[in-house]
């Protein structure tokens, strides 16, 4: 039966996605090339949105084709593409299994809930904060519940291997290191996770209907869809099969009515009908419902009246922007601003676009980018920041800018990645080795990749760090290789990433020529 | 074992036939004054104008071959240095060719395994490969095994320690039976100069505390403890400026030279010349000097200089 082949080749595609997403947000090694992985991601629709809008790119037209297909035939999005949509298919699928679950049937929607979670993100974004955006997005909820939970488990194993074949003397796989966790990250991913499988167990897709933004917006678009589900009311006897596989608990059987805007298109109900009674085809207005009009009406004056609160939280949330964040105090390594990976062109430009999904935060291979708390203050929480207490900044790398799925890191060339300053190291004196015990140390000149910090005379045989900011890019090289505590050199976050000058290259060989015997 | 017995016979055969290629066409060694294990025992073998491999095969020669160091049956560690995700041209790591001679000598003189690590700088698992030296080491039978995790560590006393009363110490250099340091000559903004002493910093964990607690102090100190069987100085490619990463290539100067010398303070006092640094201005090798580790008196000691 054609309709059963269509709901093989649903679960095919969309395990494809979830499983190549679920592997992208673990992965350390760069397994897929970034071209690979723009392509896997390209569908995810808020991603792709916002990065369309950073980018004009065609590699960012993801969602324009998840739009057309809303149009064509509803929100398949949420069950071909969406991977946070197949965690709770497998959530519910278990659910089956275990032969716990109720029988389904219809329920009205929750409408003030579901409008109120798309219009107050939306609005807020708007506003200049993508707080909401973020701890609601399907694909971001997903890839962090990967990163901050999966991950470190999938560490773990490795370095069991790695444990088990070294006791062999075999060093074929590579030990990996966390080097840190987010709790909030962690935290905010269990509460996820733990909404969604609870939700889902409970009432399949209730999450794509109540709380996600993606899945509400689909909804609306979805009211204009050419091909829907209906009931083909001749054949219908309102035997309830349908209802009970329906994972959005939108098929009523009783009017015989679909609510269209919360099918998520999984097409279970097309071949369990055993009248044939289930259409999936061109819509027919005519039988457009005129009666669940007062209802809603009933619904959107609740829904203005909860909306009201809306400005209430956009106020309270953007007192609390970045700025607010920072502070002028005493404590030498205070910095004055948090720094964003190269290729976010400005402090403001990756806050407002990125939505936290920790994709660079698994990939960066020396782990600088850590999930925020407050550096970022409130708004920010959960994007990722140039953490140098953990690592620094590679000097040959761009990989978190060209894997980052929504623009908040453009692609940028590794050429112009290293003359792009983040930040300037600045030196603390007071706390510096040299100065307090005039002994040698030079950890952060040693590690400099521009040579921005160089060691200069001091006293008797002793040197002391100096900076040049012009040539600093802010790596954090310095700053992590520094011994003290507190640090003696630290990088504060450029507002606004700049153009560092080139290193002055001098060419050695010029003035030296190695002698023709030996000096001994 | 199929595949070691490969490596092991078709690297004494080219060992061979490079050996032969510069004894046979260019006669050189007969025509030096120093030239051969029959005026040994030498105390340190200078070689300048090779590649690195040639130079490396002639050096040992005079030293009476790899068979000195390393018997049949013994595990050997090759520690170049690898601090940096830099190509080989720009000399911040050791030279890939030597690191390849040096365990195909090894795997020719019988030993069991030869491995190689370093605790890096930049991120390891980028400054193994972009070295080169992680591929090329693999192609010679060597291991090549991480010094990224503090579990490869173990911690050690260093009773001769003026600073440095203890330190963690990669397992291989404590289990392995034979230790072969194999640093590059570069210019360091710290310590005038990073060779020999300054590479055994890759050995240990927690590099912080040495910076933090008299930086030339403590790589003396370690010396008293950790006393390679053998130090191979790579000067083919040298940085000058900007060291121990650098900059660019125009740091590089091409020296073509190679020092070895069982003695680290000698080694790294001949390099330091090499470079054009006086050894006495380096605190950490007259600190070494004096607590009996080596001599930086170059004239006390029998070395044989060749020049190709």
């Amino acid at each position: 039966m054609v309709f059963k082949w269509l709901k093989k080749i649903r679960v095919f595609i969309s395990l494809a996605f979830f499983l190549a997403i679920s592997y992208l947000s673990i992965d350390y090694a760069s397994t897929f090339s970034s071209s690979l992985t723009n392509s896997i991601l390209y569908f995810q629709f808020l991603p792709s949105w916002i990065k369309f809008m950073n980018l004009m790119s065609f590699m960012a037209t993801g969602y324009l084709v998840v739009l057309i297909l809303t149009l064509l035939f509803g929100r398949v999005y949420c069950s071909f593409l969406c991977p946070l949509g197949t965690l709770q298919d497998l959530f519910h699928f278990i659910s089956n299994r275990s032969g716990k679950r109720k029988s389904r049937k219809f329920s009205g929607p929750n409408n003030w809930v579901r409008y109120l979670f798309l219009t107050a993100p939306i609005l807020l974004f708007v506003a200049g904060n993508i707080l909401l955006l973020n701890l609601l997005d399907p694909y971001s909820n997903f890839s962090r519940i990967l990163s901050n939970l999966v991950r470190p488990l999938y560490y773990g194993i490795n370095n069991v291997v790695v444990d088990i074949l070294e006791k062999w003397d075999i060093y074929a796989i590579k030990p990996v290191e966390l080097k840190s966790v987010s709790l909030y990250a962690i935290g905010y991913s269990v509460f996820m996770l733990g909404l969604v499988a609870w939700m889902a167990f409970q009432r399949g897709r209730l999450f794509c209907n109540t709380v996600c933004p993606a899945g509400t917006f689909l909804g609306i678009i979805s009211r204009l869809s050419l091909f829907r589900i209906r009931l083909d009311e001749s054949l219908c006897n309102s035997c309830g099969i349908c209802g009970n596989s329906c994972k959005s608990d939108c098929i009523d059987t009783l009017t015989k009515k679909v609510d269209f805007s919360r099918c998520v298109g999984c097409l279970n109900c097309l071949y369990v009908c055993p009248e044939g009674g289930v259409k999936f085809g061109l819509t027919q207005y005519k039988a457009s419902p005129a009666p669940a009009k007062p209802e809603f009406n009933h619904q959107r004056r609740h829904f203005l009246k909860y909306s009201a609160f809306i400005p209430a939280v956009i106020a309270f949330l953007s007192k609390r922007s970045y700025s607010e964040g920072l502070n002028n105090g005493k404590i030498p390594v205070e910095k004055e601003y948090p720094v964003t990976p190269p290729g976010s062109v400005s402090i403001r430009h990756f806050i407002n676009n990125c939505t936290a999904c920790h994709l660079c935060v698994s990939a960066c291979p020396t782990r600088v980018l850590q999930p925020a708390f407050l550096q970022y203050g409130l708004a920010g929480i959960l994007q990722p920041t140039m953490d140098y207490n953990i690592s620094f900044c590679n000097f040959e790398c761009t990989v978190c800018s060209e894997i980052c799925p929504t623009g908040a890191i453009k692609p940028i060339d590794l050429t112009v990645k290293k003359v792009t300053q983040l930040g300037i190291a600045k030196f603390i004196k007071e706390n510096c080795v040299v100065y307090i015990d005039e002994t040698d140390c030079g950890a952060c000149s040693e590690h400099c990749p521009t040579k921005a910090v160089v060691m200069v005379y001091y006293k008797d045989k002793i040197t002391i760090p100096e900076v040049t900011e012009e040539i600093c890019i802010g790596c954090g090289a310095c700053e992590y290789a520094c011994p003290t505590d507190p640090k003696s050199i630290y990088v504060d976050g450029n507002i606004f990433h700049k153009q560092a000058e080139k290193p002055t290259e001098k060419s050695i060989g010029d003035t030296i020529q190695p002698a023709d015997d030996f000096p001994f | 074992m199929k595949r070691r017995d490969f490596i092991r016979k078709t690297a004494g055969a080219t060992i061979a036939s490079t050996t032969a290629l510069v004894f046979g066409n260019l006669n050189i060694l007969f025509a030096l004054p120093q030239s051969g294990p029959e005026n040994g025992p030498f105390d340190m073998v200078a070689i300048m104008n090779g590649e690195p491999d040639v130079m490396f095969d002639m050096a040992i020669e005079s030293l009476g071959g790899m068979e000195a160091f390393v018997k049949e049956g013994q595990t050997v560690v090759v520690k170049p240095n690898i601090g940096w995700d830099v190509i080989p041209e720009r000399a911040a790591n050791t030279n890939p060719q030597l690191v390849k001679r040096i365990i195909e000598h090894c795997y020719n003189a019988g030993a069991s395994e030869v491995y190689v690590f370093d605790n890096t700088c930049d991120e390891w698992a980028n400054c193994y490969k972009n070295s080169a030296i992680e591929p090329i080491a693999k192609e010679a039978g060597a291991k090549v095994v991480p010094g990224n995790l503090e579990k490869y560590y173990r911690p050690v006393e260093i009773p001769d320690g003026v600073t440095l009363k203890s330190a963690k110490v990669h397992e291989l250099i404590l289990d392995s039976d034979v230790f072969i340091n194999v640093p590059v000559l570069k210019d360091h903004m710290a310590t005038d100069l990073t060779i020999a002493m300054k590479n055994l910093m890759g050995v240990i964990w927690d590099r912080r505390w040495w910076h933090k607690n008299n930086l030339h102090q403590c790589i003396a100190d370690f010396t008293t403890y950790c006393k390679p069987d053998l130090n191979v100085i790579d000067a083919y490619r040298v940085m000058m400026e900007n060291g121990p990463r650098g900059v660019s290539e125009k740091d590089v100067v091409t020296f073509k030279t190679q020092i070895i010398s069982s003695d680290i303070v000698a080694a790294d006092a001949a390099a330091a010349k090499v470079f054009g640094t006086d050894p006495e201005d380096i605190t950490y090798i007259t600190q070494a000097a004096g607590m009996g580790v080596g001599t930086y008196q170059l004239d006390t000691l029998n070395i044989n200089r060749i020049k190709l």
